[in-house]
């Protein structure tokens, strides 16, 4: 009984992935148009020469302080892990 | 501790790798790089340097609390900078087109001017001091901790 309810799970998500491979957008046309709004918009809006400097700074700005966060909170446990006794 | 020859080399080569780090932070705006890779050629210096000078050497000057209340201010630069635009929205770029830093290029490819990017340099500044605060706290740590093993090994 698990058997057979696991063997119909699995091609019910099988079937699933082979539909979406079916319908997926072909390699090098985005669904959206934010690349193009970027690559015209970026220059004039953010005064950056380098188009990906602007975007992780400015228009994804959020998730570079997300990524700084993790650095932030690796950097806190080495250093916790690694603190030294004091001799004493 | 290595020999004297590898001393004197290491000693000429990190200051042309922290000055290439630097580089690679300033000009993030213009040029592949940014605040991240910079921070990350600047530790790679501070590595070089506890390789070859022994790491009890290069904590006599370098601690690592001072470098971890670095990085903590430069995370404290770039979220008050994110604050900083906040009357329009959270990152909002609030110093292009000001006179700092406020030059808007020509659209398309141009030779690139280093007073252009708005609040982008700061930020690019503040996550380099961020990035190579800490990566060197992490190597200055370790380093710190396996020597202590070796000793008492």
């Amino acid at each position: 009984m698990r058997k057979i309810a696991m063997a119909a799970s699995l091609s019910v998500f099988i079937a699933f992935l082979i539909a979406a491979t079916l319908v997926i957008h072909p390699f090098g046309y985005p669904p959206s148009q934010m690349d193009d709004y970027i690559i015209e918009n970026a220059q004039s809006e953010t005064g950056a020469n380098n188009v990906v400097t602007a975007v992780v700074f400015d228009y994804r700005g959020f998730d570079t302080l997300g990524e700084a966060t993790i650095l932030f909170t690796a950097v806190t446990g080495v250093v916790m892990l690694f603190r030294r006794k004091k001799r004493e | 501790m290595m020999s004297k020859i590898v001393r004197t080399i290491s000693n000429i080569l990190s200051l042309f790798i922290f000055v290439y780090g630097l580089y690679i932070i300033i000009h993030g705006h213009l040029t592949p790089g940014g605040g991240f890779q910079g921070g990350a050629v600047v530790a790679s210096g501070v590595a070089l340097l506890i390789v070859a000078f022994g790491s009890h050497n290069i904590h006599k000057s370098l601690k690592e609390h001072h470098l971890s209340i670095l990085e903590s201010g430069g995370a404290l630069i770039f979220i008050g900078l994110a604050f900083g635009g906040i009357a329009t929205v959270f990152f909002y770029n609030f110093l292009v087109g000001s006179s700092i830093f406020g030059h808007i290029p020509p659209s398309g490819p141009n030779p690139g001017d280093i007073w252009t990017g708005g609040v982008i340099p700061f930020m690019n500044l503040a996550v380099g001091l961020k990035v190579l605060a800490g990566l060197s706290a992490i190597l200055l740590v370790m380093a710190l901790a396996t020597s202590v093993m070796e000793v008492e090994e």
